[in-house]
Order: structure tokens, then C-alpha cells, then sequence
């Protein structure tokens, strides 16, 4: 099996830099999601990585090999497109077998692994057809399908989701993350979904504007968001920023309420706060002491049934903000000012101008 | 928007069957000759109904010829025509396809020149270079040959158009597949584009066969031998225009003979045609 690590890789596109330079070390059988926003190099990082794009700069190797310019069939590694890029005029059975025969196996062994391959898709009764007389979901199935048979050393997904419906995307989620773990390949995973990130990664890479904002498991980058920009990106609803100010142990927010830190900040002067919709509990008579209290002004109400998003303007201040509480908890209704609660070990604190995190 | 009004219903059939017999009519006349003696046509004794000897015209005209004026027979001149015809089509399919594909898969230096400079070409059709080709190809001591008959008119600038149009159209993740899979340019233009590309190929063919069997100017101008002439030629030659009368009823026999291999292809490939639009394979 295989590591794959990137040295300072680098892009550009003419003057235009697109990837400024990522350091990157993924272990033997990892999952690692690539995760950003449109247009912030992921696809084009992955891409280096399958040599479909040359590196401007910097170096990637593939089981302690360089392959900074070797060409795709060359890396021993498998690719798994957006729009599955399956050949229309082949068959199920050749789509899978079309690069064994290329890679000259006998005839036997390319048909041992097709079938065990479609076998383990549920593809075995459909190995005749044609791309276009499946459904959506089949045809993500042939593209796995054509990738595991390869038996290569990492995989590379494109989006490989985002041309499925929700539903079938949950279920294709899960199906891809089983089959990783069963193979324990290498794989790198590109797409814009957090959540699709959240679940399937051993390890997230949140990118921006061409550069890692943060790398680490799903739980440290809920938790302990590195940037400004991570804290957004991730968890959904995303996490509610206001504007603040800190002074020794003190937060005084816009509305010119104080909170007292539990904890130490170093941090002078303007700063950001963030909760994220998750932590913000109905106060009520019990709530525990210590924990800050926000008024709430609600303008709008989602009820999601397990949940209810809660859509208002803090009190005093112009600060948006949305909650998400129980849907079974006390009713809320729009137009009144509610009471909720945090605990400040919730609270996130990032410097106002860099966005960067304050421990 | 379908509006069923008797009266505009049978207006437009009116004017749809005219517009149908003023096409059909010339075509009618020369089948209804084409089976007349010589003596009805010249008596204008001919009506509009067939006459009695179609056989003997179109055996006369197949395999000898019309008397008055020696001409070929109607199988030697069907099969220069199919050869020909044959040539350019296969000829202009195989040079635009691949020159279509070196522009739209290659990057190479002077790639928007070429293409500009085939789009140009556009511009010239065979009657404006007809002298400058001439004299190339009676240097290259092509005249009187299959070779001299189809070579000038194998370069295409439409086909090869079209062709780029359609490989525009091939998403670039096939291609990005294909290198995954290993496959080279070799590869992927044998096992993925020119099976994809099979419906359009079957289209172009009906097009430029029948643009190659239709050619009159060119034929006309380099061939001299007789034998080399082709039917659409030939029917030219049959027609006397002094001291000899015409035997018309061997011109519109062979006229008749030379609708066919168009008509068949037409009709043969149709099929495919029709096929290959329903079936959308992308």
C-alpha cells in the first residue's frame, strides 16, 4: 500500500497562482478529504496529484516514489470523476476491463476481478448494458467499479457525489466510505459538501483561496477551527460571528453587555466571537451558573422536526445570530425576545483582522 | 397554436403538392421516357403513361451506350462514378477526422494557424482553384486516372469542422479517463473516439458520397479517354447538339441509372442515421 506526500506543490496558471504552496503527508490507508469552496484549488490539487495537471513547483510522491512527472498511468493510482467519465459506447464489463487489457493482463485475471468488482457493487446482473441504460447511481457504481480493478495504490475522488440526488448521496457516502475501509487504500476525496467531508475523512484538509487553512481530523476542526474561515466552513448552520471587544478577562460585546472569561485570553482589543448554533441553549431557570446569557430578538423559526433553527437579532445590537434547539423544547415564536444560554467554554475567539484563532 | 381550420388545413396541402409536382414532374418525365422508343419520343407521340420497351432501353444504355454519338456504356461510366465517388468520400472522412483531431487533442505550435488556415479554404470551392489544380495534377501526370479524379477533391475544410464541432463536445474527463486507463492519443482515437464518432461518420458519408458522384466540372476537365468518363459526364456526352439526332431514350435511361447509387445510399443509410440521433451517446 501507499503514502502520498506533497512538498511545497505549487500552481499557477500563467501569472494567476492558484495553489500557493502545500505541504501535505498522507499515511498508508488514510482517508483525506479535500474541502473547500469553489474555486479554492482542490480540484486542481487532486488533479496534480493524478497528473492530469502539472505541478508548476514543488514535488509528490506515491509510495516513496517521485511521480512529479510521470504521467497518469504511471502513478498506480485510480481515479473516480463527477460525471464518472464512463465510455458510452462500452459496456458495463468493458468500461471496468478497458484499462487491465490496456495494462495487457491475461484474460482470465481481468475477468476474475471484474466480476469480483461488480460483484461486491451489485453490478454483477447489469455487466452488460450500456452507461446509458443505467441510473445515476449505477453508473457512480461502474466508475468505483472501474477504479477498484485497477488494484492501485490510491485512490482519487473528484466530487464524485455531487451529480446524485440527497438521498442517494447519503446512501453512496456510506457505500464509499465501507468499501475504503474494507480495501484500506489511500484515497484523497475532493468536494464542497462539509458534511459529505465531515463523514467520510480520517483527515480533513480545509482549503482557501489556494492555500490549507487547516489540517486535522473532523472533531479537531469542530472544535478548535484554526481560522476565521474553518470556523464558518464547517459545522452547519455555520457558526454565528459578532464583533466584540476584549479587555484583561472581559468580553463587552456591540450591545454593550460584559461577559467574564473563565478562561485566560492574551488578546487586547477588537476581536471576533463565534458560537455555533449548536451551543446556544433556552436559558432557563436552571441553567447553570457561569454561563453567558444573549437575548435573543426571533425573526424567523425552521422547524426541521428533531430540531428548530431559530433565526433573530441580538438584542441591542444589529448581530445576527441562529440557534438550533430541540424541537421538542418550549415553543418559540417569532417576534419575541428569548433568552439563551452559553457556556463560555463554547465561545471561539478570533483576532479581527488575520481571522486567525486565540487560545 | 395547432389550430384546425379546414380551409387553411387545405390551403397548405395545395400549395405543398404543387411545390411537390414541380419537383417531382421532371423526374416523372424521365422515367416515363426512359421506357418510350426512340420513334414516340421523336413523334411526340410519347404521353405520360410508360411505354412499352423498358427493358431494351436500359440494357442499350448499360451495357452499350447510345449509337448516334459512340459513348461509354452506362457500367463502365456507373462504376468510374462509384470509385470516384467511393475515393472522396472515404478519402475526405479519413484526412478531416484525423486533421480534426490533431486540432482539437494537440497542442503544438501554429495549432490555431492550421485551423485558420483549413477554415479559409472554406472560401475556395473546386470552380475558383480548378485551373491551378489542373495544371497539378497534369504535372503529377494524373489525368485519365482514378487518382486525378478524387485526390484535388479529398481535402475538406467542412468535414473537418465538423468533426472538431463533435470532439468539442466529447467531455474532457473521457480523455482524462483514458490516460488514467493508459490508453495513448493512438488509443483513445481507435477505441473511444471513432466509435463515438461512427453516427457522424455515417452522416458525413451520405453527404460527400453523393457530393462525389454529382461531380461534373472536374471529371469533365481532366478526363479525355472516354473510358474514364462518369455517368454525370457521360449524360452529357450522350447529347448531340448537331447533324445527329439524340437518342433520348438512352439519355433518360442513364439519367435514371445515375439517380440510383444516391438514392440507395441515401436510403441504406438512413437507418444508421435515424439510429445514431435517437440514441444520444454521450
Amino acid at each position: 500500500m501507499a503514502e502520498v506526500s506533497l512538498k511545497q506543490v505549487k500552481k499557477s496558471f500563467g501569472a494567476a497562482a492558484v495553489i500557493h504552496g502545500i505541504d501535505l503527508a498522507i499515511a498508508d490507508g488514510e482517508f483525506l478529504v479535500l474541502v473547500g469552496p469553489s474555486g479554492c484549488g482542490k480540484s486542481t490539487l487532486l488533479r496534480m496529484v493524478a497528473g492530469l495537471e502539472e505541478a508548476t513547483e514543488g514535488e509528490i510522491s506515491i509510495s516513496g516514489k517521485v511521480v512529479t512527472r510521470l504521467e497518469p498511468k504511471d502513478r498506480d493510482i485510480a481515479m473516480v470523476f463527477q460525471n464518472y467519465a464512463l465510455y458510452p459506447h462500452m459496456s458495463v464489463y468493458d468500461n471496468m476491463a478497458y484499462g487491465l487489457r490496456i495494462r495487457g493482463l491475461n484474460k482470465e485475471e481481468i475477468d476474475q476481478r471484474v466480476k469480483k468488482a461488480a460483484e461486491s457493487l451489485q453490478l454483477a446482473h447489469l455487466l452488460d448494458r450500456k452507461p446509458r441504460q443505467l441510473s445515476g447511481g449505477q453508473r457512480q457504481r461502474v466508475a468505483m467499479g472501474r477504479a477498484i480493478v485497477r488494484q492501485p495504490a490510491v485512490f482519487l475522488f473528484d466530487e464524485p457525489l455531487s451529480n446524485l440526488d440527497a438521498k442517494l448521496r447519503v446512501q453512496m457516502r456510506i457505500e464509499i466510505k465501507r468499501l475504503q475501509r474494507s480495501l484500506g487504500v489511500t484515497s484523497i476525496y475532493v468536494t464542497h459538501d462539509q458534511v459529505e467531508a465531515m463523514t467520510l475523512a480520517d483527515r480533513l484538509v480545509v482549503m482557501n483561496a489556494g492555500k490549507a487553512e487547516q489540517i486535522g481530523t473532523p472533531m479537531e476542526l469542530y472544535n478548535h477551527p484554526a481560522t476565521l474561515f474553518v470556523a464558518g466552513f464547517i459545522g452547519s448552520p455555520s457558526m454565528n460571528f459578532f464583533p466584540a471587544n476584549a479587555a484583561g478577562g472581559t468580553l463587552e460585546l456591540p450591545g454593550g453587555q460584559r461577559w467574564t472569561l473563565s478562561r485566560q485570553v492574551a488578546a487586547q482589543g477588537d476581536v471576533t466571537m463565534g458560537i455555533r448554533p449548536e451551543h446556544l441553549t433556552l436559558a432557563g431557570a436552571n441553567s447553570p451558573a457561569g454561563h453567558a446569557i444573549l437575548p435573543l430578538y426571533v425573526e424567523l423559526i425552521e422547524p426541521l422536526g428533531a430540531e428548530t433553527l431559530v433565526h433573530g437579532r441580538l438584542e441591542g445590537g444589529k448581530a445576527e445570530l441562529t440557534a438550533r434547539v430541540d424541537g421538542e423544547a418550549a415553543p418559540v415564536k417569532a417576534g419575541s425576545t428569548m433568552r439563551f444560554a452559553v457556556d463560555p467554554r463554547h465561545l471561539h475567539l478570533f483576532d479581527r483582522t488575520s481571522g486567525a484563532r486565540l487560545q | 397554436m395547432v389550430e384546425r381550420r379546414p380551409l387553411s388545413n387545405l390551403l397548405a396541402h395545395a400549395i405543398l403538392w404543387f411545390g411537390i409536382a414541380i419537383v417531382i414532374f421532371p423526374v416523372y418525365f424521365t422515367i416515363i421516357a426512359s421506357t418510350h422508343t426512340p420513334q414516340d419520343i421523336f413523334n411526340g407521340t410519347m404521353g405520360f403513361l410508360p411505354g412499352g420497351v423498358p427493358s431494351d432501353n436500359y440494357v442499350a444504355a448499360l451495357f452499350a451506350g447510345a449509337k448516334q454519338v459512340k459513348t461509354t456504356p452506362a457500367t463502365v461510366m456507373m462504376l468510374n462514378s462509384l470509385v470516384m465517388a467511393l475515393m472522396i468520400a472515404v478519402g475526405k472522412i479519413a484526412i478531416s477526422i484525423i486533421s480534426a483531431y490533431a486540432v482539437v487533442y494537440f497542442q503544438f505550435p501554429g495549432r490555431m494557424f492550421a485551423f485558420w488556415t483549413i477554415f479559409v479554404t472554406l472560401m475556395l470551392p473546386v470552380e475558383v482553384r480548378i485551373y491551378p489544380t489542373y495544371k497539378v495534377v497534369a504535372d503529377l501526370g494524373l489525368l485519365d486516372s482514378y487518382l486525378g479524379l478524387s485526390v484535388p477533391l479529398i481535402a475538406s475544410a467542412t468535414a473537418t469542422l465538423l468533426f472538431r464541432q463533435f470532439f468539442m463536445t466529447i467531455p474532457d474527463e473521457l480523455v482524462e479517463a483514458s490516460k488514467m486507463d493508459g490508453a495513448g492519443p493512438m488509443r483513445f482515437f481507435w477505441d473511444t473516439v471513432l466509435p463515438l464518432s461512427r453516427t457522424n461518420i455515417a452522416a458525413l458519408f451520405v453527404i460527400l458520397f453523393i457530393y462525389g458522384w454529382n461531380q461534373y466540372l472536374w471529371p469533365l476537365l481532366i478526363t479525355t479517354d472516354s473510358g474514364m468518363d462518369t455517368i454525370i459526364v457521360g449524360i452529357r456526352r450522350q447529347i448531340v447538339t448537331s447533324d445527329a439526332n439524340t437518342d433520348w431514350h438512352i439519355v433518360m435511361a442513364t439519367a435514371v441509372l445515375a439517380m440510383l447509387p444516391p438514392v440507395a445510399v441515401v436510403v441504406f443509410m438512413q437507418r444508421l442515421f435515424v439510429k445514431g440521433l435517437v440514441e444520444t451517446e454521450k
